[in-house]
């Protein structure tokens, strides 16, 4: 077993991607510098605009004017009530698995303040990891106090004035890079991945050398995973080079595990990489190869909730969402880096990826021929 | 240039030891027929020649019998194993060296050949004492470190032998391998192949070159996918009433473009292709 296992054809497929990688150095200064400068580019440059965020109701008071404030709320149209919570724990729940990303919790002396003419203060809370988020759910908390302390103008000799506290959570500088760190980190991989593995494939089928690998006995599946593998780890090096940056440079925190970070990366790495390999059965030359991962990776870009959030999306879109592996991967970044999530809330996510990786392995591999057919 | 007689083998040829044997075997790509009906035989220890103009499907027989291609139909065995059945099996037993080398152009010359090496199982210092004679045999010893890439033509071609046999196969198998090869480099990989064929190796050659073709021991022409001659060289050109086996390649070649011309010259490709090699002065002949 152990001597079947030293046999394998494997270990020089693997050495050989290695000591071609090292020689290509222009091609591995692409692989961590696309990187670096995409992080750079995003970090710096994108600001974004959000409504309809998700949001709970805390409502301790439970009075006529608790209601009017929390529909003022959802009159501005940057919130959808999502339901009410019991209490601060569920509270803290919902927003950390990310069903919420807004709270309005609005304390039990909520109306007795306002009638004692006293300044009554509600609270929003906001999960601040996305700050464009943030900013709606704060514009939209000016707007419904204001508009409630027009309401009760007339009747402020009687009553108190009310006021709404915005707590941003998790990212309270609200700084937008730290949200589009684990976004730029996402993308990179997947695009990187299957982009420079079908090309990877495909530059051997163009020289001969796929024709040549073919006649030896190694196995498909021996074959296929020579030609991923090496890969891997490429993305485990870009991986900790835009977790480098995005601390040094953007300080990105890192709230929760490394080693569970690492560990939820290896599905959605697999799935990149399958990825690649069924583009490498689908076309002919290198260039389309490029071409078609660029395709097949820009509803990531863009409904993955990497730049745009998917709670702004309408219904369809965010369909097309679920159904990208990098819309769970950025979920279990965001959630590890700057929220501190540990497994308990991430699990769903991670399976989910798993179930991605296993569906594009199966359907390349079912698609990869060991034979010039 | 002259064609050199064959040199004696010492097998015996026709030993009904069979290295390849085919019924049959047939292959359709879409409307195109590439191999239709081909039975053939090659004993163990021969040097067999396939000939044929370009598109006669040398290269799709090659393919079928290394495993490269699923036939159509027929069935073929090679070394005794059943290509369609056990694909692995046969690939273990034989080397192929294709038009194009197979060679990392980014590895050096020792990197491509412990990598071939490496894929056929060989290990630690198997692998090392196997490598170096082949190098040392092959005059590639001293460009050992240089990238494949970098080689000439008949280096290229040399180091592509010493990878398709570094497995020491049963079998090889010669796709054009003297194509764009300077004529001192021919010969001495001629001399290779005769002395592989010695050691017991069946070697299945296919080339343009004539002085090669009169070189086999047994020649198979194809034109259209059809096997239309079998044996040796003088069986061969008498049974087209022709001088020698250029003349039999040019009649057939004729033939071709005149049912290309009918068929309104689709195969441009055919032509032109019977030339005799202009030789390299670069390259004198000792």
């Amino acid at each position: 077993m152990l001597d079947r296992l030293r046999q394998s054809p494997l270990w020089p497929m693997l050495w050989k991607e290695l000591v071609q990688m090292r020689r290509d150095r222009f091609t591995l200064g692409m692989l961590i510098g696309i990187p670096a400068i995409q992080l750079l580019l995003f970090g710096f440059a994108i600001r974004m605009e959000v409504r309809h965020l998700p949001a709970v109701v805390l409502d301790e008071s439970k009075t006529t004017e608790s209601r009017a404030l929390t529909q003022a709320m959802v009159n501005t149209g940057n919130f959808d009530l999502i339901g009410p919570v019991a209490d601060r724990e569920e509270m803290r729940r919902v927003i950390e698995r990310g069903e919420a990303r807004a709270a309005v919790v609005i304390p039990p002396d909520f109306e007795t303040d306002l009638k004692r003419r006293r300044t009554a203060t509600a609270q929003v809370i906001i999960d601040a990891a996305d700050p464009l988020a943030s900013q709606a759910a704060i514009a939209a908390a000016a707007l419904a106090s204001a508009a409630r302390n027009a309401a009760l103008a007339p009747t402020t000799a009687r009553t108190g004035r009310l006021e709404i506290r915005v707590r941003p959570w998790y990212n309270p500088a609200l700084e937008s890079a730290i949200y589009i760190v684990p976004g730029v980190a996402g993308l990179i991989l997947t695009l990187t991945l299957s982009a420079i593995t079908s090309m990877s494939i495909v530059r051997e089928r163009e020289r001969g050398t796929l024709e040549q690998l073919i006649v030896t006995p190694v196995t498909r599946a021996g074959l296929m995973l020579g030609k991923i593998l090496p890969f891997a780890l490429v993305g485990y090096v870009q991986i900790t080079v835009i977790l480098l940056l995005g601390r040094f440079v953007f300080d990105v925190p890192l709230q929760g595990s490394l080693l569970l970070l690492y560990a939820a990366t290896a599905p959605f790495i697999l799935a990149s990489l399958a990825l690649g390999l069924f583009i490498s059965t689908a076309v002919k030359t290198q260039v389309q190869a490029m071409q078609l991962s660029f395709l097949v990776i820009l509803p990531s870009v863009l409904l993955s909730g990497f730049m745009f959030p998917r709670e702004a999306m309408p219904t369809a879109a965010q369909w097309i969402g679920g159904a990208i592996p990098l819309t769970y991967f950025l979920r279990i970044l965001r959630g590890i880096l700057l929220k501190g999530t540990g497994i308990e809330a991430i699990w769903k996510d991670v399976l989910s990826l798993c179930a991605f990786a296993l569906v594009l392995i199966t359907l390349s591999a079912t698609r990869f021929r060991k034979s010039l057919d | 240039m002259t064609a050199p007689s064959a040199p004696a083998i010492h097998r015996a040829a026709s030993n009904g030891d069979v290295a390849v044997h085919t019924a049959a075997l047939r292959k359709v790509f879409g409307s195109l027929v590439a191999v239709e009906d081909l039975d053939l035989d090659i004993h163990r220890g021969e040097v067999f020649g396939l000939l044929g103009p370009n598109g006669s499907g040398k290269t799709t027989t090659i393919r079928m019998l290394c495993g490269l291609l699923e036939p159509t139909a027929g069935q073929a065995t090679v070394v005794g194993i059943d290509v369609v059945k056990d694909p692995e099996g046969v690939r273990r037993r034989i080397g192929y060296m294709s038009q194009r080398y197979g060679l990392y152009d980014d590895l050096t010359v020792a990197e491509n050949m412990r990598f071939y090496g490496s894929m056929y199982g060989l290990r630690g210092a198997r692998r090392e004492t196997r490598a170096r004679a082949l190098l040392d045999e092959l005059g590639l010893r001293p460009r050992e470190n240089q990238m494949a890439g970098t080689l000439s033509g008949g280096w290229k071609q040399r180091l592509a032998l010493a990878c398709a046999t570094a497995h020491q196969p049963d079998m090889l198998f010669l796709d054009e391998p003297t194509a764009g090869v300077d004529p001192a480099s021919r010969r001495l990989f001629w001399d290779w192949i005769y002395a592989l064929a010695n050691g017991g190796t069946t070697i299945l050659v296919t080339t343009h070159y004539m002085d090669e073709a009169e070189r086999c021991q047994r020649l198979g022409f194809l034109s259209r996918g059809h096997l239309i001659a079998l044996g040796t060289v003088d069986e061969v050109s008498h049974a087209f009433g022709q001088p020698s086996i250029e003349d039999v390649f040019i009649e057939l070649q004729r033939r071709d473009e005149g049912q290309n011309a009918e068929a309104g010259g689709q195969r441009p490709e055919a032509r032109g292709e019977t030339r005799r090699p202009i030789p390299d002065s670069r390259f004198p002949i000792p």
